[in-house]
């Protein structure tokens, strides 16, 4: 079996957000980068059929030089090898079609991206790619299981979870459930020095043009000082909601 | 050219989301001078619609609309906009709706463009301001494409009437053909999901324990709201994941939020930032919470939590 895990590299879940060059650009000064926690969670589940099923695992990320080190991380956490499509990840488009045209090039059985990366929150990378390639697609996905070219995933649906079993080739949407939090692979020191010899090919983009273009960023209006009711005062409390916010 | 509007049913009723993304499609239509029309599958009465202004509703019939498959409905819809030439067509956020929006995408050699909050301010090119940075920032997003989808992020534009008289057809639409199959589905009746609440009650570690969460629970049922927790809740097991809310978990987008005993760590507040009123209840005053709150109240929440759900019956009966 042979598995893509596609990664985002994205702002630390602490960051603060802010943007220069007249609100056209992310700030990333002082802020860490890690591996987009939805992508973490499906590649765990991938280092577990692994470990298990003897899947072959790759990683792969759109994006310049500076996303490395987030590779480099996927492979200490375990994945066999890395591929780094070298472009600016324009859009959802740009970034689906590149996966697109790797899969085309060595076909996956299962192709597993994070639902939604925490930063453009677009959750359209893995559904696009399923559609370019036509393969099936199971987004919010909170457990997998592949036997005999079969897969048999569930879904989190609003209120509630649906099982779906599906063919392979399949692309999944991660999210938490798929593996716990605390089911996320620490390097280790060993790990680590493995991840220095394994392969990380860094190859050219394919064509492709983005359909969107984001022209700037704002932040939202600051927020008036909270209004503090006394708590033997409920009455009051009642009151601002149901009079001044409208709300009950 | 159209504008096309996915309207979600369930057990034979229109979804809110589906009046939300009408209204907000009539107002689209209005803006650009087309007519709206709704897609929807099995329903056989669309009359409902007419409330907000759709012009025309079109039903899928066929045997595999009574359940839904997100590639077979976005195969479907594609052939409706493409018959009805659509070149808008709005989607919710409802988890079916965010699941079959870019298979639709490739369908249709469209721009998506999703978490979409409020109208365009421009339709040539078109222009759209969306939530980012988990509703920490916006962005205005500017499409070169002809034919665009849009995501419309849950209760950000709200339901509008508009009377209209709705001219109703239904199509059998050609089957996509899947080699997934669904064999169970597990879905909590009686209750109202956070995706669909007006008002959601959320808990956190200050609770102390599952055996404590029937407060958050009637404090939920007085309200007509949705249970939810934070982070550290679903992951010690207290609640399922289904209703962590926050950064990795779900994003919450009602009118009013009230958060019993927690914190209000930066991911937790990022997931709840949509939502319009929100009222903190927590023991710290120095909690983070209380600087992102509208209304707050220091105090034990169980001792808050009993008296205002008390209040709040008296309040509801009156």
């Amino acid at each position: 079996m042979k598995i893509l895990v596609c990664i985002s590299n994205v702002p630390d879940t602490t960051s603060k957000i802010n943007f220069v060059e007249s609100d056209t650009k992310f700030d990333t000064q002082g802020v860490q980068f890690i591996i987009n926690p939805n992508d973490e969670f499906g590649l765990t589940r991938a280092i577990w059929l692994q470990q298990k099923q003897q899947a072959e695992v790759t990683v792969l990320t759109v994006g310049d030089v500076s996303c490395e080190p987030i590779l480099r991380k996927c492979l200490a956490i375990g994945a066999d090898k890395a591929i780094r499509v070298d472009a600016v990840p324009s859009d959802g488009f740009f970034v689906a079609k590149q996966i697109a045209s790797v899969c085309e090039k060595e076909s996956f059985d299962l192709i597993i991206a994070g639902r939604e990366s925490i930063d453009h929150n677009g959750a359209m990378v893995p559904g696009l790619v399923a559609g370019m390639l036509d393969y099936e697609y199971i987004t919010n996905c909170i457990s997998l299981e592949v036997e005999n070219n079969q897969a048999t995933a569930a879904r989190e649906i609003d209120g509630g979870k649906e099982i779906v079993t599906s063919g392979l080739p399949l692309v999944i949407g991660a999210q938490k459930g798929l593996v716990e939090e605390s089911d996320l692979i620490i390097p280790n020191m060993r790990g680590i020095m493995q991840a220095r010899k394994k392969p990380l090919e860094v190859i050219a983009s394919t064509d492709a043009v983005a359909s969107s273009k984001v022209t700037s960023f704002e932040k939202p209006a600051p927020k008036g000082a909270v209004k503090l009711v006394d708590a033997e005062d409920i009455d009051s409390l009642i009151d601002l909601l149901h009079n001044e916010a409208k709300v009950i | 050219m159209a504008v096309l509007v996915y309207t979600e049913a369930e057990n034979g009723n229109f979804k809110k989301a589906a009046f939300e993304v009408a209204s907000y499609g009539k107002a689209l239509a209005d803006q650009t001078g087309q007519k709206l029309i709704a897609v929807s599958f099995n329903q056989e009465d669309g009359s409902a619609l007419g409330a907000y202004g759709v012009d025309q509703v079109v039903n899928v019939t066929g045997s595999f609309t009574e359940s839904f498959s997100a590639k077979k409905f976005a195969a479907a819809i594609a052939q409706v906009a493409s018959e009805k030439q659509a070149n808008l067509i709005v989607l919710s956020s409802s988890a079916d709706s965010k699941y079959l929006a870019p298979l639709l995408a490739v369908k249709l050699s469209a721009a998506y463009t999703s978490n979409v909050v409020e109208l365009p301010s421009s339709t040539e090119p078109l222009t759209l301001k969306r939530s980012c940075y988990t509703s920490k920032a916006f962005s205005t997003v500017t499409s070169n494409q002809p034919i665009n989808i849009i995501g419309l992020s849950s209760n950000a534009f709200g339901i509008i009437e508009t009377q209209s008289s709705p001219e109703q057809s239904t199509i059998s639409a050609e089957e996509a053909t899947s080699s997934m199959t669904v064999s169970s589905l597990e879905k909590v009746t009686g209750t109202i999901t956070i995706a669909d609440a007006d008002v959601v009650v959320s808990g956190g570690r200050g609770l102390k324990g599952p055996e404590n969460w029937h407060l958050i629970e009637d404090l939920a049922d007085v309200l007509g709201a949705a249970t939810a927790c934070s982070k550290p809740v679903s992951d010690m097991g207290w609640r399922p994941h289904g209703e962590h809310v926050g950064q990795t978990g779900k994003p919450v987008a009602s009118n009013l939020y009230i958060a019993v005993g927690v914190s209000g760590a930066i991911q937790h507040l990022a997931g709840i930032n949509s939502s319009k009123v929100k009222v903190v209840i927590n023991i710290d005053p120095e909690a983070p919470f209380f600087k992102a709150a509208d209304y707050g109240i220091v105090g034990d929440a169980f001792e808050v939590l009993p008296k205002l759900i008390e209040k709040l019956k008296a309040f509801k009966a009156a």
